[in-house]
């Protein structure tokens, strides 16, 4: 593979483990090799910490803690996903947000969300049984579907159904009493009675298991009899080959390519059933491991294959955006505006619209959503101040980028290596070729050319997929 | 058949936070209102007196003006049963109308959708502000989300104007349809096309306008004068949407409350001045709401959430005056220290909807509930 292959391969790999690296960084990469790059990902260094949360709450010490308003906990979580060290740990945490979606709109309740995402990065890349036995856990969870609400003595099956029909099973892998049963079997999963707020403030929730409540009467789900307790039915549950078949296809969805929304899964065939059925074996044969399935999955000719067959997320292009630029680098002033974007942009993240979480691939797009995007990465690229933009920049006069093809071209690399359609591309050359070739010797009239046609690029079809 | 009669308009204007009712139309004569109130009350002498029993608090002075005009409508009780009492949840239930589960489809958008089902005008409903409510968030809904109408646009970070042309022609050709390609491409494409036309189309409302009207400097202000030119500019835009923050007084109220507003009636003063001047704004109608109301006694330094509150009508279809009754205010009426409301919010939109838009509510608002006589 030649130089710019590897690179290309390697960006696209970072774009989907994480959100996106510079040049620096993706070189690093191809010089340890691409299998080695995965390893690292999926098994970080110990010293590597997540992003620099000490550095961030000197600056906004109003983000740890952002209570019923989400701005500062989005800005908290976005800050994260742009510094952190361990790109697929904070990735990961998106996913399952993504899935276990829990919503501010209801929780009213930000630092508890915040402790949800930080439980998906302590647990997400690991085994799947254990996660969802966290989660069943989780008091934001446990509040947003009511399973507070559920007594022995008036079964409430909020959870018991999202927990099977979203979380693990899919639609049409169990029946109504399976729902009532496994409801049964969770009730006492509660949250001890909170500190009120005043006159101190908000106090962390805390799970309780409260016996009392627990209805521990015989129980049959999915054909196994007993007295189920709410991790019998998890036991359960990953067994289940439909529930390897959801979880595999949901990661499919989010790091491979766009599949059709979740509702028709029941009927319509996966996209690739061979690549669908490598990832099941790896989740069941490893015991339901995370990092066994992502690690076949990178390291596959399916993924590797992939490149651009998704619709960037809002949350994606805001983050990838902002690291490309070297924005936010450091907790700088303006920082709370950061976790807003994604919502100009469709996505209010820690506020998904309900427990489904968000209609993703070309349901992104929208008149509003697509100015959105094309203007926040116009406005972005475009800032020659930018330490990134002044890396790409300099890059560029070094590797002596002159002519309008090879501006074109060295854009293209720079922002992520976007392959274009033939029109796309000469339409992009024509119009720089009407400023001619750059002129070195004048820098800031360069410098304004590199960063025209890198809005240019921003705003064509082919860069909304990543 | 042709008609010069003017499609009626909607402007929602959104109170975000919580606006404190009692605060607001004041039940000057009623001791309880003292009593509760130590620290976050207005002066009886300030108050400005409606009639023998409510008065609007100090600061609405241009507002009282209007509704001296007869032009004014004040909705007492207005909200819904049970509210949570979160910012997040109840703005919600405003937005979709669902109290019981989260609901998905706005009720503007689904009006936006009644009135333009084909997607003839991208720009029949706009948010002016940031982002997009979800009052108008409806699937395949087009709805212009301007921040600032003298920006809005297709890459407006390219400051030469030459360039810029050349930009856009290139977005418009990259976006032009084309046979063959896939169905996200195909997507992307008309939907870019959509939004590129709509911000062509709107870039002439502000070449357009010229007005002697002086807005104040405030945020809403310049939503409502951007507003303005959008509707005098006769783009066809039949909701308009936009909001003012915040509402949230938890402290410091009578710090707050005042310049909230003083920002509020200048800017709503201004915005009808300007379209009186210009012999124009007939076929408005402006709707103020809030999420809900706030606790009856106060905590010291301002109030927390509460759950009935007022709702305000403006416009020349508008018959002017007190509907409702303001709920009680005695300690054993109250539900958890709040007012109850007495009129549900579905029923200011379905007034809004039937009387004012000519539409079915029942779909829209999910339900049947009690419209308020305030349309001519």
């Amino acid at each position: 593979m030649s130089k710019k292959e590897d690179l290309a391969l390697m960006a696209h790999l970072m774009r989907r483990a994480g959100f996106g690296a510079d040049r620096e960084e993706l070189e690093r990469c191809v010089t340890q090799g691409y299998d080695a790059t995965v390893d690292e990902l999926i098994d970080p260094p110990e010293s590597r910490p997540g992003g620099d949360m000490a550095l961030m709450l000197r600056y906004h010490p109003s983000f740890l803690l952002p209570g019923g308003v989400p701005y500062s906990g989005q800005a908290n979580w976005m800050y994260n996903m742009i510094s952190t060290k361990k790109p697929l740990e904070e990735k990961i945490s998106l996913f399952w947000h993504h899935i276990f979606a829990t919503g501010n709109s209801k929780v009213d309740n930000c630092d508890q969300l915040l402790e949800q995402i930080q439980m998906f990065r302590d647990y997400g890349l690991g085994n799947y049984r254990d996660l969802l036995v966290e989660l069943s856990k989780n008091p934001a969870m446990i509040y947003w579907l009511d399973n507070n609400e559920n007594h022995r003595d008036a079964v409430n099956e909020n959870w018991g159904r999202e927990l099977l029909e979203l979380f693990s099973l899919g639609v049409s892998n169990y029946t109504e009493v399976d729902v009532r049963e496994a409801s049964r079997a969770f009730t006492g999963w509660t949250i001890a009675p909170k500190i009120p707020r005043l006159p101190y403030g908000r106090f962390p929730w805390k799970f309780e298991y409260k016996e009392e409540d627990h209805d521990d009467g015989e129980k049959t789900f999915l054909g196994e009899t007993g007295k189920l307790g709410g991790e019998d039915i998890i036991n359960v549950i990953v067994q289940q080959p439909a529930t390897a078949r959801f979880i595999c296809r949901h990661l499919y969805n989010f790091f491979v390519a766009d599949e059709v929304q979740v509702p028709a899964w029941t009927i319509e065939d996966a996209r690739d059933e061979d690549a669908l059925e490598q990832m099941m074996d790896a989740f069941i044969d490893s015991g339901y491991e995370i990092k066994a399935v992502l690690r076949l999955m990178f390291k596959s000719e399916f993924f590797k294959n992939a490149r651009f067959s998704k619709i960037k997320s809002p949350t994606e292009v805001v983050a990838g955006t902002l690291k490309m630029v070297g924005q936010y680098r450091n907790p700088d002033p303006g920082m709370l505006q950061i976790g807003k974007e994604p919502t100009y942009m469709g996505q209010s993240i820690l506020d998904p619209p309900s427990v489904e979480g968000w209609y993703t691939g070309h349901e992104w797009i929208n008149s509003g959503s697509l100015l959105a995007r094309i203007n926040f990465v116009a406005d972005r690229v475009s800032d020659s101040t930018l330490p990134g933009i002044q890396t790409i920049i300099q890059s560029m006069k070094s590797d002596g980028v002159t002519t309008p093809e090879q501006l074109v071209e060295a854009a293209a690399e720079h922002m992520g290596f976007v392959e274009f359609s033939k029109e796309t591309r000469d339409e992009l050359v024509e119009n720089a070729k009407a400023a001619g070739d750059l002129d070195w010797g004048n820098e800031e009239v360069a410098a304004t050319r590199i960063g025209e046609a890198m809005a240019l690029i921003g705003a064509t079809t082919e860069y909304q997929f990543g | 058949m042709t008609s010069t009669k003017k499609d009626p308009v909607v402007v929602v204007l959104q109170m975000t936070g919580g606006n404190d009712y009692m605060n607001t139309v004041i039940p000057y004569n009623d001791p309880l209102y003292y009593d509760n109130r130590p620290v976050v009350k207005y002066a009886q002498e300030d108050i400005i007196k409606l009639n023998d029993e409510i008065g609007l608090m100090p600061n609405m002075g241009p507002l009282k003006e209007i509704y001296d005009q007869g032009k004014m409508a004040i909705v007492h009780g207005v909200g819904y049963t049970n509210s949570p009492r979160s910012h997040f949840r109840s703005m919600d239930i405003w937005h979709t109308c669902e109290p019981d589960k989260v609901g998905t489809e706005g009720w503007a958008g689904r009006v936006a959708r009644e009135l333009d089902p084909n997607k003839e005008n991208v720009l029949t409903a706009i948010n002016f502000g940031h982002g997009l409510p979800r009052a108008l968030a409806v699937p395949g809904v087009p709805v212009a989300a301007i921040a600032d109408l003298g920006t809005y646009g297709l890459l407006t970070g390219i400051s030469d104007q030459t360039q810029r042309a050349k930009a856009l022609d290139l977005f418009t050709r990259m976006y032009s349809p084309t046979v063959g390609g896939s169905f996200v491409t195909d997507y992307l494409r008309s939907t870019g096309t959509d939004a590129m036309i709509g911000a062509d189309i709107v870039k002439v409302a502000p070449e357009r306008y010229s007005s002697n009207v002086e807005y104040p400097n405030s945020p809403i202000a310049a939503h409502l004068r951007d507003i303005a030119q959008v509707y005098m500019a006769d783009l066809g835009t039949r909701i308009f949407y936009t909001q003012h923050a915040s509402f949230d007084t938890h402290a410091g109220e009578m710090a707050a409350h005042p310049v909230l507003w003083t920002e509020i009636s200048q800017a709503i003063s201004a915005f009808f001045q300007d379209l009186k001047e210009h012999n124009t704004g007939e076929n408005i109608v402006m709707y103020l709401f809030s999420e809900f109301g706030r606790r009856v006694h106060d905590n010291g330094s301002g109030t927390d959430h509460g759950a009935a509150g007022a709702s305000f009508f403006f416009g020349d279809s508008i018959k002017g005056g007190l509907y409702g009754e303001m709920p009680s205010r005695k300690a054993e009426d109250l539900e958890q220290g709040d007012l109850v409301p007495n009129r549900d919010f579905r029923g200011d939109y379905t007034t809004i909807v039937e009387d004012w838009l000519g539409l079915d509510a029942t779909p829209i608002v999910n339900g049947n509930f009690e419209k308020v006589a305030v349309l001519k």
